[in-house]
């Protein structure tokens, strides 16, 4: 029956659990907690067919549908959705995070329980929608469903200053999404059409180019976040429930990168080219001061949510360097910062259920009353800095090594600049990590913390089985993006030479 | 068995996972016979494939490969996970391997008491497996998995007793300035993916020799590219300026000290610039660094021993010089000779390191006995005629010792010799004379260690006294085979000028070609008479001692005070801890917190939260319009409306 519709299948499948949901009785937690569990697992198995079927023997976009959805004259959209190597294992680290962010709020989230599953799960669909959208007002229509949940996660479920947190999240995103839909509405006026692969072949001219550019760019980027559209994202991080952090860290945040390699720079190629220098510094900016303002944090998870604006830099920057090398290491990196950060997250949330702080001041010690904790805690550290045979080493070495080799002036000063954020990391994590777990032996009230319970342990192991998967064999990932990662790099060339030519006359 | 390469650091792996997830529930018992027993397969499996591949001249020409799958590969790059036991990487598996069993064996002892010990055994074997990885990688991207692998087991066992902060502060320290050299590593991979198109070290020689490169007298690509591994070895192997983390790292339990910062780890930065001899030959300039940096490190660390009342710091400053030593031979290309300091320093500075175990056990107890608590166990002015109570650690010792200084027939005075006549023959006179200087220190304060240790009488009180007794014998075998490969090691590399075959030579000459001009003049006479200088600049270093110490006196002290500003300046170690304090950790800091406090609140959240409470003044302004005067309201549509006409028509 879903054959020919596996795709949307996987898209809208949690919006069967909210119709569930909605039939719960409120009082009814703990059911609707084992329920949620239960139901994103399976959503998880059913989308391990997405990577069992996948052909990355060629590139090409696989389970495709597409079907009219508003016909008529003055708007004209499709209801078209696919997906590639680039956004394959995006679409997996989604559903594969769901299950254990369900997994670590059944103890988490205590009032408007059933209330907060609905909004979970609209927040997945609103993400997988944007990740398999090829129509861009499809894309933002999806986009703007991603927000109002999330916008509840964090108002409602939050911490003290959650009002703030959540007014600042949304304005700084809609900010950006306001101009990003000028921007497609624009296309639309020029191209007459939203269907992405059609509007891919078309040639803008450079002016157009760096208007359109400049409008995604500055969503995106805030999305990211890019230096500096990020103070949104330690209040975000810092007020909203663990599970709220998680796919937050784990997910949305890609979204912003994703975006940039999918809309924004095929787009407008030449317009790209021209900002490029820009975001690149930018990217390492981000890189060597998210890394600076994590290190002096006195609170575990606005350490966390500045290593995220670190990390994703490194994102940013392999993307833009424009080299097979850096643009793998760049996709790598984008699941590998929602793994090892969407960990870290979790084990912080573990401490806070606990203790109900996390100022960094009030642990010490800890590895003697939960060394079961502090050794998850330690291998979720080390691939955070990216230490080899972990995830991050791979993405960090490749985009390192894509930015070296990357044909812009001054590739090296790059990338010397962004390997000291290599330093930098190791400096904040196991700073932190020294207060948390070293240093003396625990207080007297320290010592009744309780270790890892065997569920907590559960959810924290398929992560840390990714992270040495990744982290030993990645090429099982980059066999499956190999093929887009090239289609992709060479229509940027293609495209470049092209448009270099129209707009000016020949030149270059 | 060529096939089982791999197997040899699996082993320790497989050890580390045993007793990594299931050692809290096993007996300790069990935790030390898997641990060491873990080591003694892959020595053994190491010793067998080293036979197998001297006895077939084609795999002894090209060493044994197994490739287990790729590892990076996209686009043109492409990195195996694949092991090469070749002369040199079977020569240093063997002694690591070795080495390391004999260290596991007495750790059973020497941990016997301690709480964490599975988890001890469990750090072990990891290091073990890591510094296997790092040794027979074919490649420097999997040599670097080892190369920061190794860094980690460093760091965890730096901070084994991690509820001090001593130990968890030196143990960062450890990993953050490996880190600094590591970044130096990784861009120099980068520059050698780009000249050569491979990591591989077969593939870069091959490069090398069939585009006819010669050495680079200007400084370009080769040299930066030499200059950065360097600067990653510097890290790793302690060196100025980034040494800084070993003497802190003696945190940890000595065993760690003897195997991890004496014996294997600290060695890899040599063993790197070994490997890839090829290419650093190619580079004059960075070989004139390191050679300038390993003399001059050699110096300043000894004489920072020399005042060092912590029996675990002279040691560790010592090891710092000898490495010193052993870079001073790669910078005058004396490879082979850089190389045999690193099998005969492992030998005498783990024994070094495990003798110094055996005393710290014995006085731990002895004031355990006496009740004592407060009273550092290390400090070598507590100590004094030991001998008496500890006679096979005494002797033991004392090889080392003699080993160390440089006296013959033992194993440091070939190794170190070798290096001080090769910077000599190939025209570093100067440096020469720094190695020599070096060398009455070493000889100096390594004597001083043992007077002050082991000879005299005890400085405690009767009730410790009582409490003092030798080690057990787990731990005094290792210490005794220790001993024979301290006198013996040294045989495998007769200098030329005795007429006995050089084995180590002859074995390594294959690996390392002269493609650098690299000439060291031919002087019989002048060798020999080097020789009889070194041997007597030993001499002097143990008189000079046995004055100052070997007898009752005060001389030491009115030494001190004679030469109190020199004395307070070595003592405080030159102060560069507290110079880099100054001017790089606290700086940084600062940074960021003004990057957070300034930049993030007060600057991009101010412009933020401003552009909100504009937008509210904006419509607090329009409220003020909306005050439900529909006359107004209609007065505007009419307004909106004709504005429309306007422009549409």
């Amino acid at each position: 029956m879903f054959e020919n519709h596996f795709l949307s299948l996987i898209t809208f499948f949690p919006l069967v659990a909210v119709v569930i949901l909605l039939f719960f009785p409120s009082k009814q937690e703990k059911g609707i907690k084992i329920f949620g569990i239960v139901f994103s697992l399976i959503h998880f198995l059913i989308s391990l067919k997405l990577l069992l079927n996948f052909d990355y023997s060629v590139y090409k976009l696989q389970f495709v549908e597409k079907t009219k959805w508003i016909a008529t004259n003055f708007l004209n959209s499709s209801y078209f959705i696919g997906i590639d190597g680039i956004s394959l294992f995006i679409v997996l680290l989604t559903t594969f995070l769901m299950p254990i962010i369900f997994l670590s709020t059944y103890s988490g989230i205590t009032k408007k329980v059933k209330s907060f599953y609905i909004h979970m799960f609209l927040l997945e669909v609103g993400i997988l929608g944007s990740l398999v959208s090829l129509d861009l007002f499809l894309f933002y229509v999806f986009w703007e469903v991603m927000l109002i949940p999330m916008y509840f996660i964090i108002g409602v479920w939050g911490g003290e200053r959650r009002i703030y947190a959540a007014i600042k999240f949304f304005i700084y995103t809609m900010a950006g999404s306001l101009l990003m839909l000028l921007g497609i509405i624009y296309i639309y006026k020029l191209t007459g059409t939203f269907d992405l692969i059609k509007v891919y072949s078309y040639k803008f001219t450079l002016k157009e180019q760096l208007y359109l550019f400049a409008a995604f760019a500055i969503a995106f980027a805030i999305k990211v976040p890019v230096f500096p559209f990020h103070t949104w994202l330690p209040d975000a991080h810092t007020e909203a429930p663990t599970a709220g952090s998680v796919i937050l860290a784990g997910v949305l945040l890609k979204l912003g990168t994703y975006g940039f390699l999918r809309f924004a720079m095929p787009l407008f190629p030449d317009a790209m080219i021209k900002f490029a220098p820009y975001i690149i510094v930018l990217a390492i900016i981000g890189i060597i001061y998210g890394a600076l303002v994590a290190m002096v944090q006195k609170d575990i998870k606005k350490l966390v949510a500045y290593s995220s604006v670190s990390h994703l830099g490194y994102v940013m920057l392999g993307l833009f360097a424009l080299t097979v090398y850096g643009m793998q290491g760049g996709i790598l990196q984008m699941i590998n910062h929602g793994i090892s950060t969407g960990a870290l997250f979790l084990l912080v949330g573990i401490v806070y259920e606990r203790k109900h702080t996390r100022l960094i001041s009030e642990y010490g010690g800890i590895a003697k009353v939960m060394p079961v904790y502090a050794v998850f805690f330690m291998i979720v550290t080390l691939s955070s800095i990216g230490l080899p045979l972990t995830n991050g080493f791979v993405g960090e070495f490749s985009i390192l090594l894509g930015t070296f080799k990357s044909s812009w002036q001054h590739a090296w000063v790059y990338t010397a600049f962004a390997a000291s954020g290599v330093i930098l990391g190791a400096v904040y994590m196991l700073w932190m990590y020294q207060r948390v777990f070293f240093n003396t032996e625990p207080s007297e009230e320290n010592k009744k913390l309780e270790d890892l319970k065997p569920r907590e342990i559960a959810y924290l192991i398929p992560l840390v089985i990714m992270i040495f998967w990744i982290g030993i064999y990645p090429n099982f990932f980059f066999k499956r993006m190999q093929k887009s990662v090239d289609y992709y790099l060479n229509m940027f060339k293609a495209k470049q030479v092209g448009m270099v030519i129209d707009s000016e006359g020949g030149k270059k | 068995m060529t096939g089982y390469v791999w197997l040899i650091p699996v082993f320790p792996l497989i050890g580390f996972l045993i007793n990594g997830l299931f050692g809290r529930k096993l007996p300790k018992k069990v935790v030390g016979i898997v641990g060491s027993g873990a080591i003694l397969l892959s020595f053994l499996l190491a010793c067998v494939i080293f036979f197998q591949m001297n006895g077939n001249p084609e795999l002894s020409e090209h060493g044994v490969k197994n490739i287990l799958f790729p590892w990076i590969s996209y686009g043109d790059f492409n990195v195996n996970f694949a092991y090469l036991f070749d002369r040199l990487s079977g020569s240093m598996t063997l002694m690591v391997a070795g080495v390391s069993f004999l260290i596991h064996v007495y750790s059973i002892g020497y941990m016997a008491e301690e709480e964490g010990y599975w988890r001890y055994f469990a750090y072990l074997n990891l290091f073990v497996f890591m510094m296997l990885t790092l040794v027979l990688a074919d490649n420097l991207l999997l040599m670097f998995v080892g190369w920061e692998g190794v860094g980690l087991c460093s760091y965890l066992l730096i901070g084994f007793y991690y509820t001090t902060k001593v130990a968890s502060d030196a143990g960062k320290k450890a990993f953050i300035v490996n880190r600094v050299g590591d970044f130096g590593f990784i861009l120099g991979m980068f520059l050698i993916v780009t000249l050569f198109g491979s990591l591989e070290f077969e593939k870069i020689r091959e490069g090398i020799i069939s585009a006819g490169l010669t050495p680079e007298h200007t400084f370009g690509v080769i040299t930066l590219a030499t200059i950065l591994l360097f600067v990653g070895a510097t890290g790793k192997s302690a060196q100025i300026p980034l040494y800084v983390w070993l003497p802190d790292a003696m945190a940890g339990p000595t065993p760690v000290s003897a195997l991890i910062h004496a014996a294997t780890m600290v060695t890899s930065g040599v063993y790197m610039i070994v490997k890839l001899n090829f290419l650093f030959q190619l580079a004059p300039i960075t070989l004139l660094t390191i050679a300038w940096v390993g003399g001059l490190t050699a110096l300043f660390a000894a004489t920072i021993g020399t005042v060092q009342n912590d029996i675990k710091k002279v040691l560790a400053y010592s090891t710092v010089s000898q490495l010193g030593y052993m870079f001073l031979a790669l910078g005058v290309g004396a490879f082979i000779a850089g190389f045999f300091h690193i099998l005969t320093h492992a030998f005498f500075k783990a024994l070094l390191f495990l003798g110094s175990g055996s005393v710290i056990h014995a006085m731990h107890h002895a004031y355990h006995h006496a009740g004592i608590h407060d009273k550092d166990p290390q400090d070598i002015r507590n100590m004094g005629g030991l001998k008496k109570y500890m006679p096979k650690t005494y002797w033991t010792f004392l090889i080392a010792t003699l080993a160390i200084a440089g006296f013959p027939p033992f194993a440091g005075f070939f190794s170190k010799d070798e290096i001080l006549w090769k910077a000599f023959a190939s025209n570093h006179k100067i440096l020469w004379a720094i190695g020599a200087f070096a060398a009455v220190l070493t000889s100096f304060y390594m004597f001083r260690l043992v007077y002050l240790t082991f000879l005299g009488d005890f400085r405690g009180c009767k009730e410790e006294e009582e409490g003092l007794h030798e080690s057990p014998s787990v731990m005094t075998v290792p210490l005794m085979a220790l001993a024979f490969l301290s006198v013996v090691g040294g045989w495998m590399g007769f200098p030329h000028i005795f007429h006995l075959p050089n084995l180590l030579e002859h074995y390594l000459e294959p690996m390392v070609e002269n493609i650098g001009n690299i000439h060291f003049m031919h002087n019989v006479s002048m060798e020999w008479t080097l020789m009889f200088v070194s041997v007597g600049l030993a001499i002097v270093g143990w008189l000079f001692a046995k004055f100052l110490y070997g007898r009752k006196t005060d001389a030491p002290s009115k030494l001190a005070n004679t030469f109190n500003y020199f004395y307070t300046i070595l003592l405080n170690k030159y102060y560069v801890d507290e110079i880099y304090f100054a001017l790089i950790v606290n700086p940084v800091k600062k940074i960021g917190e003004f990057c957070w406090l300034f930049i993030d609140t007060v600057i991009i959240d101010g412009a933020v939260n401003l552009s909100a409470s504009l937008a509210r003044c904006v419509g607090k302004i329009y409220s003020l319009y909306q005050n439900g005067a529909v006359k107004v309201y209609a007065l505007t549509m009419l307004g909106g409306i004709l504005i429309l006409f306007w422009i549409f028509f």
